[in-house]
């Protein structure tokens, strides 16, 4: 066919199987060497770095690369006692990503004593609105992620019941699209990401069957390039956390054979970067921690063996969950 | 992004200025090592070690309000400086108006960031006055016709003040210059849903003008989800409006294989046999070829998706008998 394609090609030496240790090494010393000035400005979502850094540790079994008592200390320190909430390092306001991300962590650890859970229970609780969107922090502003953020974190402290569980998944499906997709708010454009955050809420919910499963999960697939690579939207380039947020929303509508799989490994396998480690958005780009925790993330879900299942709803490995007793919903066809 | 390597001439560090020198900076505490641990520049440093103690201090003065411009010209996506500068601007009862003109050029500068624009939705709502906005975002949109947080704040605007009037020019023209615009054809959608409303003549209108889109490039998979959202307002489905059926079947005859043309048709088909109306054009027989064509030919990453549809038809045509082969 010669329809022209937003795309990109793979070359022929880009890396072909994956690059373990270096991986584990490159997050081990990530931020450690000065010349990384695309990083220097990180301080305001450090939460949610070792989210990712920590995530992508447990999944490659290296999770005691990680200096497990400075985190929970730090995690500690960055709850406000106020509301509850917690921010993304020291002296910063509590936002719900930053909460979320923290209570994600002290799952991983089985920590959750090493804050006022009670506190988060109340924080999140208080971000719900009349609609029952949520806000993502005090200056109100509305988003699906938010949402996700709200019953993930609640769900992992098994505290679902102190928000209006409906009129959550109620503003999460006012947000539907004509194309079965799912956007920041209702009317807002079908976004890959937005589409894992909503897929990801009613998962959780155990709302799964108020999706239009066939046509969203079309819509998802059509997002699958000839390199193999997934983009967000239409018309614009792969990305390999798009890889994730496509691959991850497919599982959850059980329905991830629907994409070449192959073709999709190829392209994770290409973005990881074969001198430093990590993984980048597009074959040949600087890699990042983010990055790399959706690369291996995205493998799992293609069932590579030497990494760790992962939980498709939670981002998070299967064991976590199991151990945490959460059955997010999988749809069955 | 800004460049956090700069050090451009004439910047004196705060730690040098004498109109400082009451407050004792406050060190970024670095957290656990050595996940975390970043390389700055020394400006970023000065910077943000003032502006960590006047954050402490809760400091609200006319300089910690410029303190918090050079903190945001180093990274404008630190949700906190933004946070603080709200308070300050209330604290001191700051001019919104000159406010409003520094965050749109700051929105110039990081059009892709949530902050930025999430601090001028705060300060429309504080002045009640939308009358920028759709000439800002539509700035923001010709630089880049499919920034997402652009889109979200016009849309913002329109539904709050009702700036509904002339939204539909404006899609026009983008889709003008770029037809496969997928955020155009979803603000499209937008502004009939909240405004235009769904009635007959307009979803013929809607259905006409999506036709002549996709005459002019076939394989447009905006348009064409476009059109099946059009067509949930026409109650006769996707198989009963015969504008669209002849268009359909005009292209297909002309050798257009694109998939979205041959998914639409298998849709359709769809439709037809569960509503009973399967006929020589929407029926079984036929999905099942095309799928098959779409997953050996014409799509063949989508394969296993073509596949599980083909199943799908085999079951109706087993179990409603299907009369009416080609
Ligand atoms: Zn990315």
């Amino acid at each position: 066919m010669s329809f022209k394609t937003k795309d990109v090609v793979l070359s022929a030496d880009r890396p072909k199987s994956l690059l373990i240790p270096k991986h584990a090494d490159y997050l081990a010393s990530y931020g450690l060497n000065k010349d990384d000035f695309e990083y220097c400005m990180t301080e305001y979502l450090r939460m949610s770095g070792i989210y990712w850094s920590l995530t992508a540790m447990e999944l490659m079994d290296q999770t005691s690369r990680m200096p497990k008592d400075d985190i929970i200390q730090f995690i500690t320190s960055c709850q406000d006692n106020e509301s509850g909430g917690i921010s993304a390092s020291n002296g910063h306001d509590p936002h719900m990503l930053y909460t979320l991300s923290a209570v994600q962590v002290l799952a991983m650890y089985d920590r959750l004593d090493a804050i006022d859970v009670d506190g988060v229970v109340r924080y999140v609780s208080s971000m719900q609105q009349e609609d029952g969107s949520f806000y993502g922090d005090k200056w109100g502003e509305v988003d699906t992620r938010f949402s996700f953020c709200a019953v993930m974190t609640l769900s992992l402290l098994h505290r679902l019941d102190a928000i209006n569980v409906n009129k959550a998944v109620d503003f999460v499906l006012s947000c539907m699209n004509f194309d079965g997709g799912f956007g920041s708010k209702p009317g807002s454009e079908s976004h890959a990401g937005l589409i894992y955050c909503c897929v990801g809420t009613l998962s959780i919910c155990n709302r799964m069957d108020a999706l239009k499963a066939d046509e969203l999960a079309w819509w998802l697939c059509e997002r699958q390039l000839p390199s193999g690579g997934l983009n967000g939207r239409p018309e614009k380039l792969p990305d390999l956390c798009y890889s994730w947020w496509v691959m991850a929303s497919l599982s959850m509508l059980n329905r991830i054979h629907w994409v070449d799989k192959d073709n999709l490994e190829q392209y994770i396998l290409a973005c990881q970067d074969a001198e430093s480690g990590g993984f980048s958005d597009r074959p040949g780009d600087i890699p990042d921690p983010f990055h790399t925790l959706f690369g291996l993330a995205g493998l799992s879900l293609l069932g590579n063996s030497s990494i760790k299942r992962v939980n498709p709803t939670y981002c998070m490995p299967q064991e976590t969950i199991d151990r945490l007793r959460l059955e997010p919903q999988i749809l069955l066809i | 992004m800004s460049d956090c390597d700069d050090n451009d001439a004439g910047w004196i560090f705060y730690k040098d200025r004498p109109d400082w020198s009451d407050v004792k900076p406050v060190p970024e505490d670095d957290g656990p090592t050595p996940v975390v641990v970043i390389a700055h520049s020394e400006k970023f440093e000065d910077v943000y070690d003032y502006f960590r103690a006047v954050l402490q201090n809760d400091e609200k003065s006319e300089r910690a309000l410029e303190l918090t411009k050079d903190a945001v010209e180093l990274n404008a996506a630190n949700y906190t400086v933004w946070q603080y500068r709200r308070e300050l601007l209330k604290a001191l009862g700051t001019d919104l108006r000159s406010e409003l003109d520094y965050v749109e050029s700051v929105i110039r500068l990081s059009p892709k960031n949530y902050q930025v624009w999430h601090h001028r939705r705060v300060l429309v709502e504080w002045l009640q006055d939308p009358s920028h906005e759709l000439d800002l975002t539509e700035e923001a949109l010709l630089q880049d016709p499919k920034n997402y947080h652009a889109w979200q704040h016009r849309q913002w605007a329109m539904k709050t003040f009702g700036l509904y009037d002339t939204e539909i020019e404006f899609v026009d023209s983008l889709l003008t210059e770029d037809v496969r615009n997928n955020s155009a054809w979803n603000q499209r959608y937008f502004v009939h849903n909240n405004y235009t409303g769904w009635s007959d003549i307009n979803v013929q209108k809607e259905i006409s003008y999506t036709l002549e889109k996709i005459k002019f490039v076939k394989n447009n998979e905006s348009a064409w989800n476009y059109l099946r959202g059009v067509l949930i307002h026409d109650k006769r489905g996707l198989n009963g409006n015969g504008l669209v059926t002849s268009f359909c079947e005009e292209l297909y005859r002309n050798r257009c294989r694109s998939p979205f043309l041959l998914a639409f048709i298998i849709d359709a088909c769809e439709d037809a046999i569960k509503k009973n109306e399967a006929d020589g054009c929407h029926n079984a027989i036929r999905a099942i070829e095309l799928c098959d064509a779409l997953a050996t030919k014409y799509d063949k990453i989508r394969e296993k998706y073509w596949k599980y549809l083909s199943n799908r038809f085999q079951k109706y045509k087993s179990e409603n008998g299907d009369n009416h082969s080609v």
